[in-house]
């Protein structure tokens, strides 16, 4: 379910990394907590991201969530697909639902985040 | 699984659960918000037949000789009106005019009216009919006696005609009819809060399981869904029906509310009505309706700009399925309450624009 190579935080966001870019979205566990989604608010190319400061938000039918960055960086590339199909968020949270690409500021910094067995045992606690 | 602490449950919450339900807790109340998805449930009322658990909803009982004089003071819509078998969507007011509730009463007979009142306000209602009794009439909290089943969509009738002998085709709307669903006795009531066609029905709790599970069964063939308090939300929006504690509280009144036309000042006196007479007349703000330009979605609380000064706030938002908008409720400065006018809402750092448009954002056709 979690992908072995991806990081993870509490608030339920996943990075993964390739050379300097760090590749962002939130995980199914977060999906499913939302419900349908319907907007996905981004920062633009160009913005800066700070490690545990807000970046954007998930609108689901329901409620609004906050989306937390992972990682501190400059944002490189965001999925404009989502804009017209929030919905791939449900569907594909791990793949093709990412959200933004980052160009890392510390390349250390993932290695303080979960590992996917840390993740599911945070997720299956907070769920008892 | 447990209950958190503190929670009400339905009787039916059992069954929530083993349907997967997400819970919710709304009002002290473990409901389900939704079992699939509230778009797909959303759709399944407006395409065919949904059925919610309502049954954290209030009843309360008035009987007596002057049981009629007893409902007469309390709310502001006039029972007076009714027949035997109707029913009437009224308020209770404040003495300074803010809603304690809104309600629906049903005349069971001239000596015996039945309310259905919001979950949440349920205690608070009892005790304010109990304290402004000075009629011969008894109040009588019932909500333990009821489940509260509705079975919304145009495909409602024909699922609930399967299980019952009551004509369902001449119960009008805002009508009812003491009879039976699945055996057991139950009140058949032609009325919702989704903007569709539907029922609503109250029995007691031991028949509550079979009944549900007839229910499905019999709407099996509309592909009948099992909705959440979720979808309630988004079909309520969309017909523009009011919501305690986003719409209407304490401090609002019926003629900021829109609600005018549930309150009748000729019917003589009732309780709240000399602080309504006042505020007639200086109506200040005003409910309107708007709709999103953006894909941004507005929710209670947010702040409503007019020329970029703060002006109002949002009282419910969100997607409408049905329209494929973003759509919401607010209160503004009766002055700038007309359709076409641009606002804007504050949405975390910004003040994305929205216009206002005519209400109810959905009206359904005429069958």
């Amino acid at each position: 379910m979690y992908p072995e190579e991806f990081r993870y935080t509490k608030e339920h966001e996943w990075v993964t990394v390739s050379g300097e870019i760090a590749t962002i979205g939130i995980t199914d566990y977060a999906q499913q907590q939302l419900g349908d989604i319907v907007y996905v608010d981004l920062p633009r190319v160009g913005d800066a991201v700070m490690a545990g400061k807000t970046m954007g938000s998930v609108e689901s039918v329901k409620a609004v969530s906050d989306i937390y960055s992972p990682v501190t960086g400059e944002v490189v590339e965001v999925n404009a697909t989502l804009a017209e199909a929030p919905e791939k968020v449900n569907q594909d949270p791990h793949g093709e639902a990412w959200l933004v690409k980052v160009k890392l500021a510390d390349a250390e910094e993932i290695n303080r985040l979960l590992s996917a067995a840390e993740y599911q045992s945070y997720i299956e606690a907070v769920q008892r | 699984m447990s209950l958190p602490a503190g929670l009400r449950a339905t009787p039916l919450n059992p069954i929530h659960r083993r349907l997967g339900a997400r819970m919710v807790d709304f009002g002290g109340w473990d409901m389900p918000v939704y079992y699939t998805g509230i778009l797909e449930e959303h759709h399944a009322v407006r395409r065919s037949v949904g059925l919610f658990d309502v049954s954290h909803m209030g009843e309360i009982d008035i009987r007596g000789p002057e049981a009629l004089a007893l409902i007469n003071y309390a709310a502001t819509n006039d029972a007076g009106r009714l027949t035997p078998g109707r029913a009437q969507y009224s308020a209770l007011l404040h003495e300074h005019g803010g809603f304690v509730d809104d309600i629906l009463v049903h005349m069971v007979a001239p000596d015996h009216y039945f309310l259905c009142v919001n979950a949440a306000n349920q205690e608070k209602d009892y005790r304010h009919l109990k304290a402004i009794n000075r009629f011969d009439a008894e109040v009588d909290y019932s909500s333990d006696r009821y489940v509260q089943l509705a079975i919304q969509g145009p495909r409602a009738q024909a699922t609930l005609q399967k299980l019952t002998p009551v004509a369902l085709e001449a119960i009008r709307y805002y009508h009812f009819v003491d009879g039976e669903v699945c055996g057991r006795p139950a009140r058949i009531a032609r009325t919702g809060y989704t903007g569709e066609d539907g029922f609503e029905i109250y029995l007691a709790p031991e028949s509550a399981d079979r009944t549900w599970e007839a229910i499905l069964e019999a709407g099996a063939e509309f592909s009948i869904r099992p909705c959440g308090l979720g979808a309630r939300n988004t079909l309520r929006l969309e017909a523009k029906m009011a919501l305690y504690g986003h719409e209407i509280d304490a401090s609002i009144n019926p003629f900021e509310a829109d609600l005018a036309w549930i309150v009748k000042m000729e019917k003589g006196d009732f309780h709240g009505r000399r602080a309504l007479l006042q505020a007639r007349d200086s109506v200040r703000r005003k409910l309107v309706g708007f709709e999103m330009r953006g894909r941004a979605v507005a929710r209670d609380g947010y702040e409503v700009y007019l020329d970029g000064r703060p002006a109002g706030w949002v009282t419910s938002g969100g997607p409408a399925p049905t329209l494929g908008k973003n759509i919401g409720l607010a209160y503004l400065p009766v002055e700038a309450a007309e359709p076409g006018r641009v606002i804007h809402i504050g949405i975390r750092d910004r003040q994305l624009e929205a216009v206002l448009v005519p209400t109810p954002f959905y009206k359904r056709g005429k069958s």
